[in-house]
């Protein structure tokens, strides 16, 4: 039953050295990371323009011109997609920790996580990201 | 278990403090599912950034207690989970006394976040 425990043979030379060799636990675990640390970086920012709307208004209305702006959509897209992943896959994790049972069920949980992930977040990308085509016209 | 996911955290053995911060990590990540989602989606996809002026917020999104109080519970939530979480990613990439120096900081900027954003929402006149 240990589906996952046979791995590749290793590969000769440098191709072989930098193979990635993990399963998808392994991808999951590193976008769950990077996802994790980009939206807490958003989260330092976005806590201090918030405090910005009581402490100064003016600079608070001029940051969220370039939240509107086209790279402004860009990267809230972005942050979108590391948000919505960390909060499906962390979903995954919590359902996988607090009923150990359904650990056998880890590849299709994965699977939901990537459908629904692209599901729902290819519309709201579209939505944030429309006003772009919209101001070039 | 071999071939399970490594993206998990091991659940920590005994009834210690390692646990506890454990089970908070998990039950604080149940809560921000709903919360920081239905958050992105009030701001991005009901409401546009181009909308959402000091103004805005004052005259409208925090003129109700309700929503104020929501966000402010958002936000101690979201500074303990993102805490436990940096802790986690500080204990794995710094060791010894560097490591104690970077959980200092972290504690220091999340306590300054949590009274800056405190702040805001306690004293922004309700309108």
């Amino acid at each position: 039953m240990a589906r996952g425990s046979t791995l590749p043979a290793p590969r000769r030379g440098l191709r072989g050295a930098i193979a990635y060799r993990g399963g998808e636990g392994m991808l999951a675990w590193a976008f769950h990371r990077i996802s994790g640390i980009a939206v807490w970086s958003f989260l330092v920012l976005h806590v201090i323009d918030i405090f910005l709307v009581g402490a100064n208004p003016e600079a608070y209305d001029h940051l969220l011109q370039f939240y509107s702006s086209p790279p402004g959509r860009v990267m809230e897209t972005l942050l979108g997609a590391a948000l919505f992943y960390h909060a499906l896959n962390g979903m995954r994790i919590v359902v996988m920790d607090l009923w150990p049972a359904l650990t056998a069920y880890h590849r299709q949980l994965w699977r939901i996580v990537w459908v629904t992930f692209f599901a729902l977040g290819l519309p709201g990308a579209y939505i944030i990201l429309k006003p772009i085509w919209e101001l070039a016209k | 278990m071999s071939g399970a996911p490594r993206a998990r955290q091991p659940r920590p053995k005994g009834r210690g403090r390692e646990l506890f911060y454990w089970l908070l990590t998990r039950y604080t990540a149940v809560a921000l599912f709903v919360l920081a989602l239905a958050h992105f989606s009030m701001t991005h996809f009901i409401y546009d950034p181009g909308d959402q002026s000091a103004e805005w917020i004052t005259q409208m999104r925090w003129s109700s207690l309700t929503l104020r109080l929501l966000d402010w519970s958002m936000l101690l939530i979201v500074m303990i989970h993102s805490a436990l979480g940096m802790r986690t990613v500080v204990q794995d990439y710094f060791k010894g006394r560097a490591q104690s120096v970077a959980l200092g900081l972290l504690y220091i900027l999340t306590a300054t976040l949590v009274v800056l954003g405190s702040h805001v929402v306690l004293t922004l006149p309700l309108k």
